[in-house]
């Protein structure tokens, strides 16, 4: 973990500003608050990393990798001085490895089930250790796969996410021409638009887009979205087969009065909007920072509003700690930043002055048989924005009820088919997932087999 | 307080540590800083005649290393001290003089010559130095003059050098042995038989420690071209420790004092040595690769140990393992051991599993209904160790002595309690032969 949050000596006039307001910081702490989470593993750290791994037997790492990386493999491969094979092992089974080191939980996955997690509390650095391995590989310009001779079929993958391009990267390996559309004006889905700034520096997810696409036989058009541009009656006529991976387009409301009052946001166009300043500091933040929710994305929203020099961040959950969706890890990131997490407390009504944000008022909640109850006793905070981060939600209707849903996501089998024939899925859109950037390119990877097994036939 | 004072071949210092001739022991600087530091002696690196030596300004030592490049083995193409002789003389006899409760031996290669011998002997004995340690080890540059292994290679070389060096002067005379040979008894009895006070061993082993896979030069490479050197650190105790047995437990050799030399690194590895015969040890590569300062280590480690088990000197613990080393053929076959896993202790790295399965017994579990699991299956077991071994937790599995009257479930015998070797057992053909 990196050391203190808002870096900096002396209060700067902005940081004071009343409301939401740009330039809270001087100028060098933006780039120093935005820099890279965990700086990258020079060689001698690499290697010293690499010698603590026991090469376990079925080891619980790479079990614990919903792409099922040989880990064990790759970190010998470093050990032995072959960092470029290392990358392969990786790419093998996640072409998109290098954006997975660095957002994916580790320290709920391969690294919480390392032996040595087990055996001192310190697992092997699983993570920085892949992308060690994989930014090597990608700085050498290193491709490792070649197209099959073209097959003349044609499969659209919707969505340029990492299910998206993790499918595309895999059918055009088996020699399919590719098109992705894409509904934004930029590739990469929540690589690109929904991660917090620090863990994925210097462009790196349009660098992995460009690097993915480089085997060729992808065409990506952007602004095409579902539904608002082509209908799925459209792409299912004009191709062979169909991926859909276009993720969560919805947001849940935090339903109580004053939701739509002005300074209250979506923290994840918030946080898009972060991703995509070309400036930061031109991008406004509030003093008084209020952010509801308990998962990735309030912990993300809340350590970046104080980055940009929020005075007070306070994200507020209506269930307990060991509830959070965010790992344990990611909530003392967020406290180590000076985010103040409280627990129990549901927002009751947004409050306004003059039709400006001035606050919020919660009401504290219990358990009662193992439901959500309020107590009716209440606490207001102060605060000059608001934001929701309490859940998306698929947007079914570009779907026209041509494919069936289950829980309100698109129900697909074990190999990504979804109800509708020649059309699969993976990604937070489909039912069952976890939300996790590695598991939407394990999905993704999966269908594109399941695609080319149905093409092949 | 365990008093660890040494006797060797009658010469005394405060500890059984001495540093081995080698460039640690190469000048008055270094002897002093050793001195300091707390080394019971020194074997000053090998004299030779004059004009003295040039060595190789290329690298002259070669590694490998384990985990986290932890050095493991280091090999030297250094040759004997590139000074001239008289500069190291005047050097030692001021080192004895400031040290006199310190040990100083003084190596000596020279040409199998008796006038040379009774020659640098002279010299070496108007030092006041304590002892001499004859060269006939060093498997590299030397050994092309007909020097270092080249006579140790040869018995014969041995007992006529040493009888010379016996002969002109009173000194205690340590025979240095090389390691590269079929079988080091020869060489000890030879020593013996010139009238040798001591044998010490091994010197360095022959190696090449890599090859550079760019220049396809061996390693440590000298303008593109390499030449075997000396091998030595822990990679090599192992091979030293069953050298000093094997001389402490011939008939021939048996009570020759023996300096212990390869790989000692902690008190633990003197201690070894010791216990195997060696009435004190030296040491190189600990030094070389973290400084003179180990020795406290070494002096503290001894004495606690020395505490805790009653030991009141280095004599009570001296040789101690000697008896306990024999012949294969002598082994109890009536004794059975099983590995014991510790699941407490076990971190589920699954290793023991995959050496026993892959390359052993198959009798290690991976899965036990349906979950992760490590578990000795007694039935295949053979206690061959393997996975005590290769476990990265120690104390987690071992090995356990079945008693007496408990059933193998291997070979569905009960455990006998009588000893019964193969010179007796019923497979063995010479056995069967015997009894008719």
């Amino acid at each position: 973990m990196t050391d203190g949050a808002v870096t900096g000596g002396a209060i700067t006039g902005g940081l004071l500003d009343a409301g939401v307001a740009a330039g809270r910081l001087a100028p060098d702490e933006y780039a120093r608050n935005f820099a890279d989470l965990h700086p990258p593993l020079d060689r001698h750290e690499a290697l010293v990393a690499a010698d603590r791994c026991y090469f376990c037997y079925d080891a619980p790492c790479l079990n614990a990798c919903p792409t099922e990386i040989d880990i064990p493999l790759f970190i010998r491969q470093i050990a032995t001085g072959n960092t470029i094979g290392a990358a392969k092992t990786i790419f093998d089974q996640n072409i998109l490895g290098g954006m997975c080191a660095r957002v994916c939980p580790t320290e709920t996955l391969c690294e919480q089930a390392c032996v040595r997690e087990a055996a001192e509390g310190k697992p092997v650095l699983i993570g920085q250790l892949q992308r060690f391995a994989t930014d090597a590989a990608m700085a050498a310009g290193r491709q490792f796969y070649q197209r099959a001779a073209p097959t003349g079929k044609r499969v659209t993958v919707v969505g340029a996410g990492p299910a998206g391009l993790a499918c595309a990267h895999r059918l055009a390996m088996h020699g399919h021409d590719v098109t992705m559309l894409d509904a934004r004006e930029k590739p990469g889905g929540l690589n690109e638009f929904g991660i917090a700034a620090y863990k994925t520096v210097d462009g790196f997810a349009q660098a992995e887009v460009d690097y993915v696409t480089a085997i060729g036989g992808i065409a990506i058009e952007q602004g095409k979205a579902l539904g608002r541009d082509v209908s799925l009656a459209e792409i299912c006529g004009g191709c062979d087969a169909v991926f859909l991976g276009m993720g969560l387009a919805g947001v849940n409301v935090l339903g109580v009065p004053g939701d739509d009052a002005d300074g209250v946001a979506d923290a994840v166009d918030w946080i898009a909007e972060l991703r995509q300043a070309g400036d930061l500091a031109a991008l406004p933040v509030g003093r008084r920072v209020v952010v509801i929710g308990g998962g990735m994305t309030a912990i993300d929203a809340a350590v970046q509003a104080r980055l940009l020099g929020a005075e007070e961040v306070t994200i507020c959950y209506r269930r307990g700690k060991e509830h959070m969706n965010a790992s344990p890890w990611e909530q003392d990131l967020a406290a180590s930043k000076g985010v103040t997490i409280r627990h129990w407390l549901r927002p009751k009504r947004v409050l306004a002055d003059n039709g400006r944000l001035c606050g919020i008022e919660l009401e504290y909640t219990t358990l009662a048989d193992g439901r959500l109850a309020g107590t009716g006793e209440t606490l207001t905070l102060a605060a000059d924005q608001v934001f929701r981060a309490i859940g998306q939600s698929f947007v079914a209707d570009p779907l026209a009820g041509m494919i069936a849903l289950e829980g309100g996501r698109i129900r697909v089998d074990a190999e990504g088919r979804t109800s509708m024939p020649k059309v699969w899925a993976g990604g937070d859109c489909v039912a069952g997932g976890d939300d996790l950037t590695v598991s939407a390119v394990a999905m993704g990877r999966d269908a594109a087999e399941s695609i080319h097994r149905f093409l092949s036939l | 307080m365990a008093d660890i004072r040494s006797s060797f071949v009658g010469i005394r210092s405060p500890n059984p540590f001495w540093l081995a001739s080698a460039p640690p022991t190469d000048k008055e600087y270094n002897v002093v800083r050793a001195f300091k530091a707390g080394w019971g002696g020194v074997v000053w690196k090998t004299l030779g005649l004059d004009p003295h030596i040039v060595n190789v300004s290329g690298p002259r030592y070669g590694a490998i290393w384990g985990a986290d490049r932890r050095l493991l083995g280091l090999n030297n193409i250094e040759l004997i001290t590139d000074r001239p002789l008289q500069v190291n003389l005047d050097e030692i006899k001021r080192v004895k003089r400031d040290w006199p409760d310190r040990a100083v031996v003084v190596s000596l290669m020279v040409p199998c010559e008796q006038a040379c011998w009774a020659d640098i002997m002279a010299k070496v004995e108007d030092t006041g130095a304590d002892g001499v340690e004859l060269n006939f080890g060093c498997p590299h540059g030397m050994s092309e003059r007909g020097m270092g292994s080249a006579v140790g290679q040869v018995p014969e070389y041995i007992e006529m050098v040493t009888r010379w060096v016996k002969a002109a002067s009173r000194m205690p005379v340590i025979v240095k042995l090389t390691p590269n040979i079929t079988d080091i008894r020869f060489p000890a009895r030879a020593a013996h038989n010139g009238g040798a006070d001591a044998v010490s061993l091994i010197n360095t082993v022959s190696s090449i420690t890599a090859v550079d896979l760019d220049t396809f030069s061996p390693e440590p490479s000298i303008d593109g071209k390499g030449s075997h050197g000396g091998y030595c650190g822990p990679a090599v105790k192992p091979i030293a420790l069953n050298m000093v047995a094997e001389i402490a437990r011939d008939a021939e050799t048996r009570g020759l004092p023996i300096s212990g030399i390869g790989g000692i690194t902690t008190w633990r590895d003197a201690a070894e040595f010791m216990a195997l015969g060696a009435g004190n040890v030296q040491v190189c590569t600990a030094a070389m690769t973290y400084g003179f300062k180990i020795v406290q280590e070494m002096i503290e480690g001894l004495k606690n140990w020395m505490d805790e088990k009653g030991h009141a000197d280095l004599a009570s613990f001296t040789g101690r393992a000697v008896p306990n080393v024999t012949d294969w053929q002598y082994l109890n076959l009536n004794y059975v051991a099983k590995a014991r896993i510790d699941q407490d202790l076990c971190i589920q790295c699954g290793r023991c599993h995959i050496a026993c399965e892959d390359t052993s017994h198959q009798a290690i579990t991976a899965m036990v209904d349906g979950r992760r699991h490590f578990e000795v299956i007694e039935e295949e077991c053979v206690g061959c160790n393997l996975c005590v071994n290769v476990c990265p937790v120690e104390g987690c599995i071992t090995l356990e002595p079945l008693a007496a009257g408990a059933l193998d479930r291997r070979t569905g015998r009960t455990v006998s309690p009588d000893y019964a070797n193969w010179t007796t057992h019923p497979n063995n053909p010479a056995a069967a032969a015997a009894a008719e």
